[in-house]
């Protein structure tokens, strides 16, 4: 029997897969955007819960039409995006496997939040070249091509590359 | 409704200010900093207007008289010291200001709670700069001790009480001096002494009244949506 619940989870699982319009090697379920999915019952009318990483990131414009376009194709008639603010998006809710997606695409991950520390940059762990794996890298700009992301350059092997900045 | 306007036009007026630097920063990675933080603001700016209305329409469509935002944010780039002196002391009272709002249960939490974290890198931004100009070169030092006297005169207008901003101002204002002060002080610069409002300043923006650059920012900012009503991308 098929209940609600199952259907929500396949809902859900359906607009986790779509990928992030910037990062496309990432799906949005593993940057952790995507908060839930609600269905109205007797209409079928399906909400979609998306949080924006920036508070500018026109990339949620994209998401939104993504996900409506993808439930669209699988049958669903009535799909409404709603942008949730509360409780804010932190880097912290990237899952593991978009960590090691991050990395292998070139992308430095965020570090995980020092519990202890609450400054909003933390400066405890080095942050590892995704080229060489050299601890040893500096930071260039606190800001790079997207708002998420601050420039680095690997002192060892002198690439240059992109970290996901901690938010 | 007010308290929306007030804190969206702030950020409006400041990203579009930030956004003049494009093509005229004087390295790369500062315009791509700059135009990042206008992005952020942006942002706020565009949750705050829409608790109010419709945001294209209070953006292009308001006279001068009409925004609310303090007079800080619409003054002219300057040179970068003037820039980073604004966002100095903009960003440490929007931090202050945004942790109180996040911290409480009022309309604006959760926007604040969000803008809070972006904030922070865009305080640690002008903190960086304000320690590399103030204590690097003559040059350098004397330029940004000029944009910390020149635009002191418009902090005063930061710790004003907005109505249904609900936080503790005058703390705000005490934490903000302390924060100023460390930095300044680290920077090898000298806190202003005069006062932080003139008496034909003294809130004045929050009542629409602007200085006169304003109204050419407008201009500019405002000119392409009222030539083509209703245009789209």
């Amino acid at each position: 029997m098929v209940t609600w619940t199952s259907v929500e989870e396949e809902l859900l699982s359906l607009a986790g897969s779509v990928p992030d319009p910037e990062l496309p090697v990432l799906t949005l379920e593993e940057l952790g955007v995507v908060r839930g999915v609600d269905v109205s019952e007797p209409e079928g009318r399906v909400t979609v819960r998306l949080t924006p990483t920036y508070t500018g990131c026109p990339a949620i414009e994209a998401m939104s039409a993504d996900i409506e376009r993808v439930l669209h194709n699988h049958g669903v008639a009535e799909v409404t995006v709603q942008t949730v603010l509360s409780p804010a998006w932190s880097t912290d809710d990237i899952s593991p496997e978009g960590r090691r997606k991050l990395a292998e695409f070139g992308i430095a991950p965020p570090r995980p939040h020092d519990a202890a520390s609450d400054g909003p940059v933390p400066l405890t762990l080095s942050v590892r070249c995704p080229h060489c794996g050299s601890t040893d890298t500096e930071l260039l700009s606190r800001f790079s091509s997207t708002a998420c992301k601050a420039l680095r350059r690997c002192v060892a092997c002198q690439e240059p590359f992109d970290h996901f900045k901690e938010l | 409704m007010t308290a929306a306007l007030a804190l969206g036009d702030d950020a409006l007026v400041l990203s579009h200010r930030l956004g003049e630097w494009a093509g005229h920063a004087p390295v790369l990675e500062e315009e791509v900093a700059l135009a990042n933080i206008a992005l952020d603001l942006l942002g706020q700016a565009r949750l705050l207007l829409s608790l109010v209305g419709d945001e294209d329409e209070l953006a292009y469509l308001r006279e001068e008289r009409a925004f609310r935002n303090i007079q800080l944010v619409e003054q002219p780039n300057g040179d970068f010291a003037h820039t980073i002196a604004r966002q100095l002391y903009f960003s440490v009272h929007q931090q202050g200001l945004y942790e109180q709002l996040a911290a409480g249960d009022g309309r604006f939490a959760g926007i604040a709670a969000k803008a809070v974290k972006e904030v922070a890198y865009h305080r640690d931004h002008a903190e960086q700069w304000t320690l590399r100009l103030g204590d690097g070169t003559d040059e350098s030092h004397q330029r940004m001790q000029r944009a910390v006297d020149a635009l002191w005169r418009f902090t005063g207008e930061l710790f004003q009480p907005v109505e249904g901003v609900d936080v503790d101002w005058q703390a705000l204002h005490s934490r903000w001096l302390e924060t100023v002060t460390d930095v300044l002080g680290r920077a090898t610069l000298t806190v202003p002494t005069g006062p932080q409002s003139g008496a034909w300043t003294a809130g004045a923006g929050r009542q629409g009244i602007h200085t006169e650059s304003f109204g050419r920012m407008l201009a500019e900012m405002q000119h392409l949506h009222r030539s083509h009503p209703g245009a789209s991308w």
